[in-house]
C-alpha cells in the first residue's frame, strides 16, 4: 500500500490513455448506453464469462485546477478518499476492501480526476456501497491524511533521485511556465504541506458532481442491476460541479536545451514539440505520423536510427499528449553521458526529415496495417476495456467510435502526414531537457 | 526480471509493473486456467489456455534457460541472446521479424529471468500461423554477425545503465543478491555484470544458443481465441519438424549451508530516502524443504500483503516508525527461494530502531504464531486473486509458461487454491521457526551519503 504517485507516471498515463483510444475491435464488443432512473449515464460492456465487475469513472477537471500554492491537492484527495468513509475509519475501510478483495482507488491527471472499482459478483452490493461512501462521505481523518501526505512527500523526494522524473518536470515547466500544465500533478514539498483537510473536503464538494462525471462498466452485471446501482452510488453527488475552465496555451517550444545537473552515468532525455488537441481534424494524421516517427514498437524511425543502427539508447520513443487546453508531441530516451550529443543530432535530423519529406507510401501503408490490425489487442482485460469506455466519453468520441475508428486511420493520406509533420515538427522548436552529466551539451538561453 | 520493453514513452513506467508481474505470475493463480496440454514427438510441450473475449491470441515460446544457466564469466549471455533473437535468420534479414509482426497488427516482446527466456507475440488469431512459422524459424536458424552484435551490445549496456547504474536502490539489490547466495548462480544479475557484457563474443553466444534452444527444451503456450483441436496440427506443422537435441545437463553451482548473517550498506549522495530490507534464503517449490512453501505464502500475505497487514499496521499506522513496510515471498524458481522484509523509515527514525521493530514482528510469529482468523482471511484473498487472474488474455499464459519453464508442473499451478486452503496456523509457525534464521539472511541498508 505504498502510495507514491509521481509526475512522470501520471504524464505517461495521459499518453497511454490517448493511445488507447485508437484501438477497438470493430464489432467484437457491444457497448450499451445505460441511463438510470435518476439520470446517471454509464457505458456498459456485459461479459458474463467471469464473476467479476469492473467500473471506472472520471470527473472532468483534474490537477490543473488545483489552487495556486496548493498544487498536489487533487492528488492528495485521490490518495486519501479510500482511507475511511461514513462510519468506517481508515483501518476498517481498508480491512473490508482487503477481506472482500474489492479494489477501490482514485487517480488524477491534469485534466481529469478518476477512479476504479473492481469486485467479485458475490461482493457486489458491498463494493458499490463502499464506493458511494468514498465518493460522498470521505472522512479525511487526521491520521491517514498525515500518513499519506508524508508518503507523497517521500515520493517527491525519491523523484529527485530519478533523472527521468527530473527531466519530465523540467520539460513541462519549461513548456508551460505559469500555466497550470507547467506545475507537477503531485505538487511540490511546500504546496503539499500547505493543503489542509478543509481543502480536501472542499475539493470533494466542488469538483465531484453528476454533470462532470462519466462512467464505464465491464463484466458480470446486467443493465437492470447496473441502473439500480448507479442511482444508489452516484445520485447523492451534487448535480453541478463548481464551474471550471483552463485557458488554452500553446507550449513554449522554443528550441531550448536545458541541462538538469545530476551525477548519473546515463542521461535521461525528454523532448517535446507542439502537438494537437484531441478534437483537431488532423489528429489522426498526427497519430499515424507519430507512429512512423517514434511511436511504433520496434519499427519506428527513431528506434531504427538511435537504437538499432547506433546502439545509442535502450529506449527511445515519442507519443502524442493531447490535453484539454494544449497539445504536445513528446518523447524520451536514455543514453550514456558521452553520447548525448550524438543522440540529439540524430533526433533533430529525424525531426527535420519528417517535417521536410513526410512519410513514404510504404511507411504509411505499414503504419495503417499495424494501427488497424492491432485494434483488438486492446481488449485484453476488463480493466483495459473499462478504461477505454471512460476515455471515449472524456474525449467525446461517440458510442459508435469503435466502428468508425479504423476508417479514420485508413483515411489518412501522405498529404495529411506531410501537412501535420510540417506543422508539428520543427528542429528549431524542439525543446530538450537532459537530466544527467551530458558531455558537450549545455543549457541554452 | 529483465525485459525488453516496448519502446513507448511509458517504457520507464512500464518496466516496474512488468518486472513485478514476472515476479508474481509464478505464484500460480490456479484451478483457474484449465489448460489443455500435449507433447509433440520431438519433446516440445504445447499448452492452450482458452479465452474467447476477442479474436486474438498471445503466442509464447518459453525456453528452459535463464541467467542461472550461464557459465563463469558469461553473465548476461541469456539476456544478450534474447536481444539478438530479434536480428536475422537464414531466411530473414535483421529487423524483418519485427517489421512483419507490426505490419500484421501484432505486438511482440521477450523477457529473460533467472530460469527462463520467453518470446511472445499478441496478434489476431488469423495471423497465428505467420508468427508460429517465424518463431519456429528463429529457434534454430539464427544468423548474427558483428554488424548486429556490436550496436546491440551498446543497447544492452544502456539498458543496464537505465535499470541499475542510474538507480542506487537497484545497485544495492544487485549486491544483496550477490551476498544472499554464496555459490548458487542466482547471485549474478540477469542483465549481467558490465565487464562480462563487454566481453561476450559471438562464438560463445552462438554456443549458448545451440546448447539451449531446441524443441525439447521449449514450451509453446497459446492463450486466447483458440482450442487445442485447432492448435495441434499447426504446432505439429511448424514446430514438430524441428529435430530434438540431446538433452542438456543443467549444471548449476550448489548452495552450501549458510552459517553467517551478512550486511550490505550502500551510502550514495543520490539517495533521498533511506530504505531497509532483510532477505532470507528460503525453501522453494523445488529446493529444500517444500513442506514450508505454502505456509510461507500465506504468511507473506498476513505479514506484508497490504494496508491491513501486520507490518504496515504496526510500523506505519500504529507506531509511526515507517513510511512503508511489507514482505513478500518468492518460491517459484528452480533454485532457492527468498523471503523478503522491507521498510523505509520516517524522518528521525534510526535504521536500528526500524530494524528492531521488524525483528519484533518476526519474533512474534515465531513465538506466538498466527491466528485462525488471519489464515482464513489470507486464504480468501489469495483465492479471489485466482479468479481475477482469469480475466486477462496473457495472465494464464504467463503463469503457466513461467511455472513450466522453471521446472514446475501444470498441477502446481492448477492445484494452488487447494494447497493454500490446506494451510494450518501451526504449519506457519513451524515454517517461520525454520526459515527466519539470521544466519541465512542478508540485511541491506540504503542510506544518503553522510554529510548530505
Amino acid at each position: 500500500m505504498i502510495k507514491f504517485p509521481n509526475r512522470s507516471t501520471l504524464a505517461f498515463i495521459v499518453i497511454a490513455l490517448a493511445a488507447m483510444l485508437f484501438h477497438h475491435p470493430a464489432g467484437a464488443i457491444e457497448v450499451q448506453r445505460i441511463k438510470s432512473p435518476g439520470g446517471i449515464e454509464a457505458w456498459l460492456v456485459e461479459d458474463h464469462t467471469n464473476p467479476i465487475i469492473t467500473l471506472r469513472f472520471a470527473f472532468r477537471g483534474g490537477a490543473a485546477l488545483d489552487p495556486k500554492g496548493k498544487e498536489g491537492l487533487a492528488n492528495l484527495v485521490s490518495s486519501t478518499m479510500d482511507e475511511g468513509a461514513g462510519i468506517l475509519d481508515s483501518k476498517t475501510f481498508q480491512k473490508t476492501l482487503e477481506d472482500k478483495v474489492i479494489t477501490i482507488s482514485f487517480d488524477t491527471g491534469q485534466d481529469n480526476f478518476g477512479g476504479r472499482m473492481q469486485t467479485l459478483v458475490k461482493h457486489r452490493d458491498e463494493a458499490f456501497n463502499l464506493l458511494k461512501l468514498a465518493l460522498t462521505e470521505p472522512r479525511f481523518d487526521a491520521e491517514p491524511v498525515e500518513r499519506i501526505r508524508m508518503q507523497i512527500l517521500v515520493g517527491l523526494r525519491r523523484d529527485e533521485e530519478n533523472p527521468h522524473s527530473l527531466a519530465s518536470r523540467a520539460l513541462y515547466q519549461s513548456l508551460f511556465k505559469d500555466h497550470p500544465y507547467g506545475r507537477p500533478v503531485d505538487g511540490t514539498k511546500e504546496s503539499v504541506k500547505a493543503i489542509t483537510r478543509d481543502d480536501l473536503r472542499a475539493f470533494v464538494a466542488q469538483r465531484l458532481a453528476r454533470n462532470n462525471l462519466v462512467i464505464g462498466v465491464v463484466g458480470d452485471i446486467t443493465s437492470e442491476i447496473l441502473k439500480a446501482k448507479l442511482d444508489e452510488t452516484f445520485l447523492k453527488l451534487p448535480m453541478h460541479a463548481k464551474p471550471w475552465g483552463l485557458p488554452d496555451r500553446r507550449p513554449a517550444a522554443t528550441g531550448r536545451t536545458l541541462v538538469v545537473d545530476k551525477d548519473v552515468p546515463q542521461s535521461a532525455i525528454m523532448f517535446a514539440d507542439v502537438g494537437l488537441k484531441r478534437d483537431h481534424p488532423d489528429f489522426y494524421a498526427a497519430y499515424v505520423m507519430n507512429y512512423i516517427l517514434g511511436g511504433g514498437g520496434f519499427t519506428s524511425r527513431l528506434y531504427s536510427e538511435i537504437r538499432e543502427k547506433r546502439g545509442l539508447a535502450y529506449s527511445v520513443s515519442t507519443g502524442l499528449n493531447p490535453m484539454e487546453a494544449s497539445g504536445l508531441v513528446v518523447g524520451g530516451a536514455g543514453t550514456a553521458n558521452a553520447r548525448v550529443k550524438e543522440t540529439l543530432d540524430v533526433l533533430r535530423n529525424e525531426w527535420r526529415d519528417m517535417a521536410r519529406e513526410g512519410a513514404t507510401e510504404k511507411e504509411l501503408k505499414d503504419a495503417k496495417t499495424y494501427l488497424t490490425g492491432a485494434f483488438p489487442l486492446r481488449f485484453s482485460s476488463s480493466g483495459r476495456i473499462a478504461r477505454m469506455l471512460v476515455g471515449m466519453q472524456v474525449a467525446k468520441l461517440g458510442i459508435d467510435y469503435l466502428e468508425k475508428r479504423n476508417g479514420l486511420i485508413g483515411a489518412v493520406d501522405r498529404d495529411a502526414i506531410s501537412r501535420v509533420a510540417k506543422k508539428l515538427l520543427d528542429p528549431k522548436r524542439l525543446t530538450v531537457v537532459i537530466a544527467g552529466k551530458p558531455k558537450g551539451v549545455t543549457t541554452t538561453p | 526480471m529483465t525485459l525488453k520493453l516496448p519502446k513507448r514513452v511509458c517504457g520507464f513506467a512500464l518496466s516496474g509493473a512488468l518486472a513485478a508481474f514476472v515476479l508474481l505470475s509464478g505464484n500460480a493463480f490456479a484451478g483457474v486456467f484449465n489448460p489443455d496440454t500435449i507433447t509433440l514427438s520431438n519433446g516440445m510441450q504445447v499448452v492452450v489456455v482458452e479465452n474467447h473475449r476477442s479474436p486474438v491470441v498471445t503466442h509464447m515460446v518459453w525456453y528452459r534457460v535463464g541467467s542461472a544457466d550461464e557459465g563463469p564469466g558469461e553473465s548476461g549471455i541469456a539476456h544478450f541472446l534474447e536481444h539478438l533473437m530479434f536480428k536475422g535468420t537464414k531466411k530473414r534479414k535483421p529487423g524483418e521479424f519485427s517489421a512483419i509482426v507490426a505490419r500484421n497488427g501484432g505486438q511482440e516482446n521477450a523477457f529473460t529471468s533467472l530460469d527462463y527466456t520467453a518470446y511472445y507475440q499478441t496478434i489476431a488469431v488469423n495471423r497465428l500461423e505467420l508468427v508460429m512459422e517465424m518463431e519456429a524459424d528463429r529457434m534454430t536458424n539464427l544468423v548474427i554477425t558483428d554488424k548486429e552484435v556490436e550496436p546491440e551490445r551498446l543497447v544492452v549496456l544502456e539498458e543496464r545503465r537505465s535499470r541499475t547504474d542510474n538507480n542506487p536502490g537497484a545497485i544495492l539489490s544487485e549486491h544483496l543478491n550477490a551476498a544472499l547466495y554464496l555459490s548458487h548462480p542466482y547471485r549474478n544479475p540477469v542483465i549481467g555484470w558490465e565487464h562480462d557484457i563487454r566481453a561476450l563474443d559471438i562464438k560463445r553466444i552462438l554456443a549458448f544458443y545451440k546448447r539451449w534452444y531446441a524443441p525439447n527444451n521449449a514450451i509453446l503456450v497459446v492463450a486466447g481465441d483458440i482450442t487445442m483441436e485447432k492448435l495441434k496440427p499447426l504446432a505439429e506443422k511448424f514446430y514438430g519438424g524441428i529435430p530434438a537435441q540431446p538433452p542438456v545437463i543443467r549444471n548449476r553451482a550448489k548452495e552450501p549451508p549458510q552459517k553467517a548473517a551478512r550486511r550490505v550498506t550502500l551510502s550514495d549522495k543520490r539517495v533521498r530516502q533511506a530504505a531497509w530490507q532483510r532477505n532470507f534464503m528460503a525453501p522453494s517449490l523445488q529446493w529444500n524443504d517444500k513442506k514450508h512453501v505454502y505456509p510461507l505464502e500465506v504468511l507473506a500475505d498476513i505479514l506484508g500483503g497490504g494496508a491491513s497487514s501486520r507490518l504496515y499496521r504496526r510500523l506505519v499506522i500504529d507506531d509511526k516508525l515507517a513510511i512503508s513496510a511489507g514482505a513478500y515471498y518468492r518460491d517459484d524458481d528452480r533454485g532457492p527461494g527468498r523471503f523478503v522484509f522491507h521498510a523505509s523509515p520516517r524522518g528521525g527514525v534510526s535504521m536500528d530502531k526500524l530494524e528492531k521493530a521488524v525483528e519484533a514482528e518476526i519474533a512474534k510469529v515465531i513465538t506466538e504464531g498466527v491466528s485462525t482468523d488471519e489464515v482464513r482471511r489470507a486464504r480468501e484473498r489469495m483465492q479471489a486473486a485466482a479468479v481475477y487472474a482469469r480475466d486477462s488474455l496473457a495472465g494464464g499464459a504467463r503463469a503457466l509458461g513461467s511455472a513450466l519453464a522453471s521446472g514446475l508442473k501444470i498441477e502446481d499451478v492448477e492445484g494452488w487454491p487447494e494447497r493454500i486452503a490446506a494451510v494450518k496456523p501451526e504449519q506457519i509457525q513451524a515454517a517461520a521457526k525454520v526459515v527466519f534464521d539470521r544466519r541465512r539472511s542478508v540485511t541491506g541498508q540504503l542510506l544518503p551519503e553522510i554529510g548530505e
